[in-house]
């Protein structure tokens, strides 16, 4: 049988992880895994929010974590940086593995491993500085003090981040008199800045309109070339269109993850499939 | 979470594509009684329940991309839907095949028949038979049935060719033949035709219940060493 060659590579990317190779945390053939969680359980104070989740993130591949508020999606988002240590009464049990590296052994340093991870936000926050200071910031705070290096990490960070060609003319202008969309982009453009592996982002869109979330999908598409991305959405038909895997989340366990066309069309648990066609409770 | 009004439009169509498929089994009836009491106005029945069946196409048609728009069902709902959408053509083909076959109908109740007695009834009863149990596995989801229905369709297939053969043969043996089993041989292709979209609509029964595409499947099949 011959098929176009474009075609080929699209069935034999789905052939890697097809019945006969079921996808698990130790299977996956898409790409090697960058980041892993092994047995994470967390606690804030007395009340467990994750249960035991082994989840791993494959290396230029996007993963959506979707499931109902409060069912720590965000809060492994959260995890993975470590930004969970800035919460009083908060305690992690288990290991979260970027490469060999446990970001939760003794001794990490929790801010050189956030070079590692930019993250983005749910509301766009960028500091009341100008739109270039807001992107060299995270370069300053490295320490980095040559002009040229700079400039031209802010200049490739926002064309990563498609903002380059609607803010060149005016990078000394402050941040905030962009429009919603615009700086949210802008806080992507800021987190590429630090050139981190891994991009995180807890529902980056729920705040815009449809063209500025339209604008967001398509730079994760093209963001996943370079980086890993984890985004954590309530809106499905996102996670549907931007997302390689889905991990679906139900009072802080792990109910199913797999390849999200799986997920959307014939999820093995009944637990998805009710909450994906809205039947659930 | 519920989703009643989501719920109330899939029982909607679901509804519409069994009221589709009801009259096509009763134009499959029809087009049968049209040969057995040799009836041009049966045969001339089946003709306008055809233009009910296309409106009914059109109208499903309509009801599933306006669903697949509005509501984006996903997983189980999403599998119906998209099934629907192709199982809604092959019950319109199967209504143009009645007409095809009634439309000879017409002619043929006016000449003396040349298959062998019970031949013909065989092959449309089985073909019937089959389209009967694939909507019956659609309204269960039954998935054993559907198999049932793809196994069928070889015996269908060996009644055609059983058909064929015969016809071929009279035709060579008797000149006189010719025209009446050249009717007939459009007569069969058509029943055959419908058997294989009763097969088809099983495969997309199978597909809904289960959300593994049964089609083609000499194509998967491991070679045996």
């Amino acid at each position: 049988m011959s098929t176009a060659p474009h075609v080929e590579k699209i069935f034999a990317q789905r052939a890697l992880v097809s019945d006969e190779f079921p996808l698990t945390d130790t299977t996956v053939r898409i790409a090697p895994i960058l980041i892993r969680t092994k047995s994470l359980n967390l606690f804030y104070g007395e009340k467990q929010a994750l249960f035991d989740i082994n989840i791993g993130f494959p290396k230029n591949t996007v993963t959506a974590l979707i499931g109902p508020s409060g069912c720590g999606k965000s809060t492994l988002l959260r995890c993975l940086n470590r930004m969970n240590d800035l919460i009083d009464g908060v305690r992690v049990e288990g290991k979260v593995l970027l490469g060999d590296q446990d970001l939760y052994a003794p001794g990490v340093d929790v801010i050189g491993l956030r070079k590692h991870m930019g993250m983005v936000f749910q509301k766009s926050n960028p500091f009341p500085k100008s739109i270039f200071e807001n992107v060299a910031y995270g370069l300053r705070i490295q320490g980095i003090r040559d002009r040229l290096v700079i400039q031209e990490a802010v200049e490739r960070s926002l064309q990563g981040a498609g903002l380059w060609d609607e803010v060149k003319d005016r990078l000394s202008e402050s941040g905030l008199g962009l429009s919603g969309g615009q700086q949210q982009r802008l806080c992507i453009a800021r987190a590429l800045a630090i050139q981190p592996e891994v991009v995180l982002m807890d529902e980056p869109c729920s705040a815009l309109d449809p063209i500025a979330t339209a604008k967001i999908e398509e730079l994760i598409f093209e963001l996943k070339e370079k980086f890993t991305i984890i985004i954590v959405t309530h809106n499905m038909q996102q996670a549907a269109r931007v997302s390689d895997f889905t991990g679906f989340f139900w009072l802080g366990k792990m109910i199913e993850r797999d390849l999200t066309e799986r997920i959307f069309t014939n999820p093995k648990q009944q637990l998805t499939e009710d909450y994906i066609t809205g039947r659930f409770g | 979470m519920n989703r009643q009004h989501l719920d109330a439009e899939l029982r909607l169509i679901k509804d519409g594509l069994l009221a589709m498929a009801g009259m096509a089994e009763e134009m499959i009836k029809l087009t049968m009684k049209s040969y057995a009491e040799r009836s041009d106005q049966l045969a001339e029945s089946v003709l306008t329940m055809d233009k009910s069946l296309d409106d009914m196409e059109i109208k499903l048609d309509h009801a599933c991309i306006d669903l697949l728009a509005l509501q984006s069902p996903m997983a189980s709902d999403l599998r119906f839907v998209t099934s629907v959408i192709k199982i809604l053509p092959e019950i319109e083909r199967i209504g143009d095949h009645c007409v095809n076959i009634a439309r000879r109908a017409s002619i043929l109740n006016h000449m003396q028949p040349i298959l062998p007695a019970g031949l013909l009834e065989g092959l449309a009863s089985e073909t019937s038979s089959m389209m009967r149990s694939s909507v019956e596995a659609f309204v269960a989801s039954d998935a054993d049935l559907a198999r049932e229905v793809i196994i069928d369709d070889d015996k269908v297939d060996e009644i055609y060719n059983h058909c064929y053969r015969e016809l071929l043969r009279q035709m060579m043996s008797d000149p006189l033949c010719i025209e009446r089993a050249s009717h007939l041989i459009i007569v069969i292709k058509n029943w055959e035709r419908i058997a294989d979209m009763a097969t088809n609509i099983a495969e997309e029964v199978l597909f809904i219940i289960e959300g593994k595409s049964a089609k083609h499947q000499h194509l998967y099949k491991k070679p045996t060493s």
